[in-house]
């Protein structure tokens, strides 16, 4: 199997009094698409975001145990954020382009890294939108604001963005819920091509979606993570009744 | 929640066990008409072979349906397919009666010679088919078990009745053709029993996920 590149070592997290992940135990192999599902409120997000530390900006949470990236902790107190959030991008659950040109709201990442250069900056936008298969869609229009674009387009737009500053991970939250089923399926196939490149969780309430392009699914009820393997296993043969229950819609 | 689908998924139940019932009824027939010499049981062969393709075709929509509209998984996508697998099984036992049936009128009336095992053969088939439609019935892996091992002794029935038919041909080399055909039924309740290990092998993997192979088919040479 592929090599580790983000590993969970009983790790706790709360926010305040609310203790949102329980001893999580879990290593994601590179170059797969690991989805993560369970009920609302279980704790995916909350887990995605411990990743790139999103959560840093809520008050009162506390966070104890091991989480690394490539060997090294997370939660480090010496840890560069701004350098961790370049490695680990994220998509949202609905798509939100900045009300600026398509061209800038890919070059913004690359531009706060301190790259000026136009040649460079077309470059990497280029490269970038063809990695989000949007290229040939707005090859002609870069300069238009990126709001009229639809959905799904503004969605791949949002990818392209987390793409310009070469990431190594891309965490997914529920980013294809609020797309009609062409969109979803579009995103779908670029996460499978994208995973050659990049390793990539989502989270996602779409039990068929998981069993179509991830590799590996964690169930996560109440804070814990229940059952993580194979997602094909996991689908046809789960260890766990909870599991079984779960993707089988006898509760959640 | 859910309660259509658990619906649903009763319904296919209750149709595999009818379609099970029929090939039991369609098996038992055969071994009787042979042992009996009785050519109005042999009669009553044709119409429930083509009741079992049409409980077949039933079925089969349903779990197309059911694929197609659930998206099924963990134990329910192992019931549907596992169902799809053992009502192909089921119409091949149902076709092999047949086929014992069509052979019947060539015996003449003779009376089974008493050494030749076949009526045992027969009723170990019999209740191969029978437990594996049980075993379905009560979702029994124990049961599933003994019918998988039980394949053996149909096998070796077979094995035993073939060198009897041929110590009987080299006695008396007219008997031959009657040999022959005697050889074949007995071949046809040997493949009733590949088949209803067959489902004893869909029940397992039905209850605990695990595939368990049978001998390879040869599924071609019996059309
Ligand atoms: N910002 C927050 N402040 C306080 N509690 C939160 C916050 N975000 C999430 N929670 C709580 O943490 C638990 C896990 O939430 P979350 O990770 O969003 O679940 P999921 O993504 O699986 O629906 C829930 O009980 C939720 O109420
Ligand atoms: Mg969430």
């Amino acid at each position: 199997m592929a090599d580790t590149i983000i590993s969970a070592g009983n790790l706790d997290f709360y926010y305040g009094e609310t203790h949102a992940l329980k001893k999580i135990c879990l290593d994601i192999p590179e170059h797969n698409i690991t989805a993560l599902i369970g009920p609302s409120g279980c704790g995916k997000s909350t887990f995605l975001r411990t990743i790139n530390r999103m959560n840093d900006l809520i008050e009162g949470v506390k966070v104890t145990g091991s989480l690394t990236y490539r060997g090294e902790e997370i939660y480090a107190p010496d840890r560069d954020v701004t350098d961790l959030r370049k490695n680990i991008g994220m998509v949202f659950q609905k798509p939100n382009p900045f009300p600026m040109s398509i061209y800038d709201n890919v070059a913004y990442g690359p531009r706060t890294h301190g790259i000026r250069a136009k040649a460079r900056l077309d470059d990497i936008v280029e490269q970038s939108l063809r990695d989000a298969a949007i290229w040939d869609e707005v090859k002609d229009r870069l300069k238009k604001n990126a709001l009229g674009l639809s959905g799904g387009q503004q969605q791949r737009l949002c990818i392209a963005r987390a793409l310009a500053v070469k990431p190594d991970v891309l965490l997914m939250d529920e980013s294809t819920s609020a797309l009609d089923p062409i969109s979803t399926s579009r995103i779908e196939d670029l996460a499978m091509e994208l995973k050659k490149k990049y390793t990539i969780v989502i989270v996602t309430h779409n039990m068929q979606q998981a069993v179509r392009i991830s590799d590996r699914t964690a169930f996560f009820l109440l804070g814990e993570l229940i059952e993580y393997g194979d997602t094909e296993k996991m689908f046809s043969k789960p260890a766990d009744k909870r599991t079984e229950d779960y993707i089988t819609g006898r509760f959640g | 929640m859910r309660t259509r689908f658990d619906e649903q998924l009763n319904t296919l139940g209750q149709e595999l066990i009818k379609m099970g019932a029929l090939c039991e009824e369609v098996i038992s027939l055969a071994a009787s008409a042979l042992i009996q010499k009785d050519d109005a049981l042999a009669a009553k062969i044709a119409p429930l072979d083509h009741e079992i393709d049409e409980k077949e075709r039933q079925i089969e929509s349903m779990c197309l349906r059911l694929l197609l509209q659930q998206q099924p998984v963990a134990r329910d996508l192992r019931q549907i397919s596992a169902a799809l697998k053992m009502i192909t099984d089921m119409e091949r036992i149902g076709d092999q009666a047949e086929d014992i049936a069509e052979i019947l009128p060539f015996l003449n009336g003779r009376t089974l010679p008493e050494h030749i095992e076949i009526r045992e053969m027969a009723k170990a088939t019999i209740k191969m088919v029978t437990d594996s439609v049980d075993a379905y019935v009560k979702q029994d892996t124990s049961v599933a078990e003994a019918v998988i091992a039980s394949d053996d002794i149909v096998d070796d029935y077979f094995t035993e009745i073939k060198s009897s038919l041929i110590s009987l041909i080299a006695q008396n080399p007219t008997e031959g053709e009657y040999a022959l055909d005697l050889l074949m039924v007995a071949k046809y309740f040997e493949r009733i029993g590949d088949h209803a290990t067959n489902i004893a092998g869909w029940v397992l993997f039905s209850v605990t996920g695990e595939k368990t192979y049978g001998r390879p088919q040869t599924d071609e040479t019996e059309k």
